[in-house]
């Protein structure tokens, strides 16, 4: 979990933040002008209902007659029935538009994600990503829907009910006219500071997340140190500081409404001090007096909205922003217009084009720097690997032992120098053809959810049922999944987390090999694994290797006794290569690291 | 104030607040009436005898501006109520759900180690977090707006059937419809709800799992196929929620035209009322003015009630961490001196139905060290743990004593205070190396702190950070290495020389050399503490005075390095495994 804790800021309206959306705003244009209409009408029958009562007043209670008032009830049930299917309409279109706004951003995140290049998702939490595709996406599309729902209504609806004032009576309307401004600062700048609090609110609220993670992981190490109550003497700290926030928020909204209904109280006293002048001096019939108070009333709702969606609209430019910034990230690696042209893109591939591979790989004059690093990891390295070597990276945790890799992979690529494939530099082909002629096995093996069977077939979508099983027998995978209860339908959990290492390790081994790829990467996992799953994944391993050029990222003695060469790798620098017994021999580093390293394993043989 | 006397008095307060709230119309009702209409005054005393106060009808007529001030006077003093309403509920509430919070926290620490092995950390958070701030809304939001709709009705109730019986009843026929409605409503589309949820969970984790796996979507070329599972997640949420605003839309559109037909019902009993001369037009408007006040309460306590119905769940939730029962002591143990020698005798411990220990037996006498050898699963750490006392031992299943005292006499807190340990796998809270060393305690100085991380080897390292000693670790700040954590953990329990300490293969991730260096240092460090080192690797051990080997939970050898190997047993063959690889494998 990644508690990344991002500062926001209140920052003026930019229009420019806004126009950025416009291309997403495009396929609702319909929508979103007929939500506009409705809203519209909705706000003219709020504005009639005190005129309807007006006319009742005047028409029937003080005549005390009921000559035509049927109708006049009819014409009500009409409105009423009217405004109801307006209502239907505007929220039904409004969540189509927030729904489908925030999905066309999702989707295009997502995609765009996809290019990225793997350096970029090295630096970034996941969280941060995972924030921006889904949360900074929902809440664009709900301001986009609601704030033009709340929009429309509260400047339609105070405009309407300025001008009935004006119209039945001026000098009234005009007293209302000049506490709608009042109101609205108010009301903008109670907002402003509640949004102020609530984002300490939030910031704090996550860090109790963060604090809730950290005791119960550590649940053990603070047992030892018996520090239970200072840890939660820190706690209250945090629960202190977001109390205190709460406080501040909430008490500002308990502020906040009783002086904006204040301010309406004074709007009603005026229209009832001055009404009742014109009235008694018969210049103003009941009914008017009635409906100008339910005005004065009501006039507080629309500003309100309009009030709250104007801060609301500033602060989702935040939101705006984040995304903004993720689709500004452009992938480092990428393939050239004539490739794209013969070979097609990741989503597009021309499969037709793509040449066979053979597997020779020659590393000719590479020197490469990682983008954040500061120095040469290689510097004019040169290495020819036949098809069908087994190369071996040997190094302590940390060293830099998946350097290689990335560069075989073109995770990243030579800063100067040349990885050749085949005799052709990799950057003539493209990115696609290259990922789908390797196969890779991750040292934490990544399984998604969903069946086994579901995660094998992820290395060749195409593959029959057969096929499938063929690659987990070659593995040894079968062994395993014959255990479970439904088999190859068994579901592995999040992140394949129902399964053990090892058996995911088996599993990711079947999906790699079922793709039959020329080249094979394992980078070994490192956690210890039961005995008998040991055996069965190195009996996989040595399946898997027959035949093709593989780099193994290895941990395990008997790995490393599997292959042709060996590289130590050194404070991310390779210093020495050649085979076991010529490395042994030198008495250098990998003498050293080996001992150290494969005593354990030595015990484990021992017992 | 105490949260509860908090509460009662926003009640209080809201209930003042709605009074004054009412009082408005009776104001226009009584400007309309009987300044303007000059119809006699009519209503109960207190209202005449507060005109009768103020100057009489005559002398209010000529001065309306004081009828204005009077009205700017209940509405500020209702304003008033109202604010402390707010404030007294925020105070309540905040405070309620902080000690609750606290609660939680302090009690998941006590909560014995063998509860937190058993439960899923994620599971537990989320009752914390979301499951807390279910409660906190119900507290301070649903049910106080219960209470405040039950008040708007009952007062509206009292005070509409005094004026008008006929026009009374019309304005309360449609609120059971428009709760009830709103209610079941909501009720039925719960289960979309929840579907709905669910999609965002299925795209959410569709997301994730593709962003964690980004090297696997890669290295298969899988990007054609990652887009499409999103698209379809993505589609169906969206799709999911549309459909939900269609019957949502309904909902309210309905709603809408309740209230509107209630309004118009009113307007027609009005319209009869007055023809047959019982109705005054200020008594009309206050009952339209009291109708769409108690209409949108009304609406709102249908779902009011749908959701306040979660709240129960999720106080079962939370209850059911707070009722686990927390790690006792024995009545009467004591905080007496944790020295002497420390005895297993015949130990079997199982986790579940796997037995891990299977009647181990032996004695480390007082300031020796015990050296432990053995493989993975061989029940070398959970010799460590019940020392600890992380698990207790089951009645008739050995015991374990330091200085002749069984262990669970002691206080367990003393008990743990009195033998540092380094684990393994050894957790750095998100604090600065200075308080993890220091375990926050404020009796040792930054000198004690340079010392213990002196002796680990980890102090040049951490003198080379920016910050020095000041440094944050873990994800806001920086990120330690595998052996520096193990460093850091030794330092934390080396700190303060208790009598006993225990290294759970505390070296595993630090290099040979490092490793002799940080040993001929605790050598010194730890003369006169009774020292237990649980490792794989011999040169670790050999030191030690006396070295026992297990596997599979049982002790097969004992003695000092020279007998083990005189022994020719396992740890022989291990050694000359360890020891000779160069003429094994060259």
């Amino acid at each position: 979990m990644n508690y990344f804790e991002e500062e926001e800021y209140l920052k003026p309206f930019s229009l420019k933040v806004w126009s950025s959306m416009l291309p997403y705003f495009k396929p609702y244009k319909k929508e979103l002008v007929i939500v506009a209409l409705f809203m519209l009408y909705c706000a003219l029958i709020d504005v009639a209902i005190p005129l309807y009562q007006k006319h009742i007043i005047d028409s029937f209670i003080i005549p005390k007659s009921t000559a035509g008032l049927l109708p006049v009830v009819l014409l009500g049930v009409f409105f009423a029935a009217t405004a109801m299917i307006a209502v239907v309409f505007f929220t039904r279109i409004a969540i189509k538009i927030e729904m489908k706004f925030s999905r066309d951003l999702k989707r295009d995140l997502f995609n765009h994600l996809q290019t990225l290049s793997l350096s970029y998702y090295n630096t970034t939490p996941v969280g941060y990503m995972i924030a921006r595709v889904m949360s900074d996406t929902g809440r664009i599309g709900e301001i986009v829907a609601w704030g033009l729902v709340d929009v429309m209504w509260g400047f339609s609806c105070a405009l309407f009910v300025l001008v009935a004032m004006l119209v039945l009576n001026w000098k009234i309307g005009l007293i209302m006219l000049a506490l709608v401004p009042v109101m609205l600062l108010v009301t903008i700048w109670f907002q402003n500071k509640i949004l102020h609090y609530n984002r300490r609110v939030r910031r704090a609220n996550s860090r109790i997340t963060g604090a809730f993670n950290e005791g119960i992981l550590g649940a053990r190490t603070s047992k030892t140190l018996v520090i239970e109550d200072i840890n939660s003497a820190d706690f209250s700290r945090l629960t202190g500081d977001m109390r205190r926030n709460s406080v501040k928020a909430g008490t500002l909204s308990a502020i906040y409404l009783p002086v904006i209904l204040f301010i309406g109280s004074i709007a009603v006293t005026g229209v009832l001090v001055s009404g009742s002048g014109f009235v008694m001096n018969e210049s103003m019939p009941y009914g008017t007096f009635s409906a100008m108070i339910s005005y004065a009333i009501i006039i507080f709702e629309p500003i309100q909205h309009i009030a709250r969606i104007f801060t609301e609209i500033v602060a989702t430019q935040a939101n705006i922003e984040r995304v903004n910034g993720l689709f500004e990230k452009k992938p480092e690696i990428t393939d050239s217009p004539a490739v794209i042209e013969k070979y097609g893109d990741n989503f597009n591939p021309k499969r037709e084009n793509w040449e066979p591979i053979n597997g020779d790989i020659e590393f000719r004059d590479v020197t490469f720097m990682y983008p954040d690093g500061h120095e040469n990891v290689l510097e004019n390295f040169s290495l020819t690997i036949p098809a069908g070597t087994t190369v071996a990276i040997v190094g302590e945790t940390g060293a830099g032992k998946s350097t290689l890799v990335n560069l075989v992979c073109r995770f990243f690529e030579p800063t100067s120098g040349k990885v050749l494939i085949d005799g052709r530099d990799y950057r003539e082909r493209s990115q696609l053809w290259l990922h789908s002629n390797i196969g890779y096995v991750l040292q934490s093996p990544h399984l998604f959810s969903g069946s086994i069977k579901e995660n094998i077939r992820y290395g060749k979508l195409d593959a029959t049922d057969k096929e499938i099983i063929t690659a987990a027998k070659l593995v040894s995978a079968d062994r395993v999944i014959y255990k479970l209860p439904n088999g190859l339908l068994s579901d592995v959990g999040e992140g394949g987390d129902k399964l053990s290492t090892g058996e995911k390790q088996l599993i990711s081994f079947a999906r790699a090999v079922i793709a039959d790829p020329r080249i094979f990467v394992l980078d070994e996992a490192t956690s210890s694994i039961d005995t008998e799953t040991e055996l069965l994944i190195q009996n996989a391993i040595s399946n898997i290797l027959k035949g093709r050029t593989s780099f193994l990222i290895a941990h395990r003695l008997s790995t490393i006794k599997m292959a042709d060469l060996i590289l130590v790798v050194r404070d991310g620098k390779i210093i020495e290569h050649g085979t076991h017994r010529e490395l042994i021999r030198q008495k250098g580093y990998y003498k050293q690291l080996y001992t150290m390293q494969f005593e354990d394993e030595l015990d484990l043989a021992a017992f | 104030m105490s949260g509860r006397l908090l509460y009662i008095g926003s009640v209080f307060f809201m209930a003042a607040s709605i009074l004054a709230t009412y009082a408005v119309p009776q104001i226009i009702r009584f400007v309309v009436d009987n300044l303007v209409g000059g119809l006699p005054l009519t209503s109960n005393v207190f209202v005449a005898a507060l005109v009768e106060r103020a100057g009489g009808v005559e002398y209010l007529r000529a001065n309306i501006l004081s009828v204005g001030a009077f009205t700017l006077l209940v509405a500020g003093a209702g304003g008033l109520c109202n604010f402390i309403r707010g404030r007294f509920l925020i105070l309540g509430s905040e405070g309620f759900i902080r000690r609750l919070r606290e609660r939680l926290y302090s009690h998941i620490q006590k909560l014995p180690y063998a509860w937190h092995v058993n439960v899923q950390a994620g599971d537990i958070i989320q009752r914390c977090t979301s499951d807390v701030e279910v409660v906190r809304n119900f507290i301070a939001s649903q049910l106080i707006e219960m209470a405040r709709t039950l008040l708007l009705f009952v007062f509206a109730y009292i005070i509409l059937f005094s004026m008008n019986v006929p026009m009374a009843m019309a304005s309360f026929v449609f609120l059971p419809v428009i709760i009830g409605y709103s209610f079941f409503f909501l009720r039925g589309v719960g289960s979309r709800f929840l579907a709905a949820d669910e999609a965002e969970g299925q795209l959410l984790s569709v997301a994730q799992e593709n962003l964690t796996g980004v090297r696997v979507v890669r290295a298969f070329g899988r990007e054609r196929y990652e887009i499409d599972r999103f698209e379809r997640e993505n589609n169906n949420f969206a799709n999911l929620w549309v459909r939900l605003g269609s019957l949502l839309s309904w909902y309210w559109g309905t709603s809408d035209m309740i209230t509107a037909l209630q309004m118009i019902i009113t307007c027609v009993v009005g319209v009869y009322q007055a023809v047959a001369g019982s109705l005054t037009v200020g008594e009309f408007i206050v009952f339209l003015s009291y109708n769409s006040m108690i209409i949108w309460p009304a609406r709102g306590l249908g779902r009011v009630l749908s959701e306040a119905s979660k709240t129960s769940v999720s106080l079962g939730r939370i209850k059911e961490i707070l009722d686990a029962p927390d790690e006792l002591d024995l009545p009467g143990a004591f905080e007496m001196p944790v020295d002497g020698d420390i005895v297993y005798d015949g130990v079997t411990f199982s986790y579940g139905n796997k037995k891990v220990l299977d009647n181990v037996s032996f004695t480390v006498e007082k300031g020796t060290t015990l050296g432990i050898l053995g493989g993975t699963g061989s029940g070398k750490t959970t010799v460590a743990h019940l020392l600890c006392r992380l698990y207790d031992l089951e009645p008739g299943n050995g015991s374990i004593s330091i200085g002749g005292a069984d262990i669970t006499e002691f206080k367990r807190a003393w008990l743990r205070r009195n033998i540092g340990i380094a684990l393994q796998e050894p957790f750095l809270y998100s604090r600065t190396i200075k308080e993890n060393i220091a375990s926050l305690m404020p009796r040792y100085t930054i000198d004690d702190i340079r010392k213990a991380a002196g002796i680990s080897c980890i102090g040049d390292a951490v003198e080379a950070f920016a910050n020095g000693y000041d440094t944050v670790v873990g994800e806001r700040g920086v990120t330690l290495s595998g052996g520096q954590k193990q460093r850091v953990a030794i330092a934390r329990a080396i700190l303060g020389n208790p009598p006993i300490m225990v290294f759970d293969d505390s070296l595993s991730a630090v290099d040979t050399e490092t490793d002799a260096k940080i040993r001929a240092a605790l050598n010194e460090r730890t003369s006169g503490s009774t020292v237990i080192i649980i490792s794989h690797r011999i040169t670790s051990l050999l030191k030690a005075d006396k070295i026992i080997v297990l596997e599979d939970g049982r002790v097969i050898e004992t003695g000092s390095h020279p007998e083990l190997l005189e022994q020719g047993g396992v740890y022989s063959r291990v050694y000359g495994l360890q020891s000779s690889i160069e003429e094994a494998d060259a």
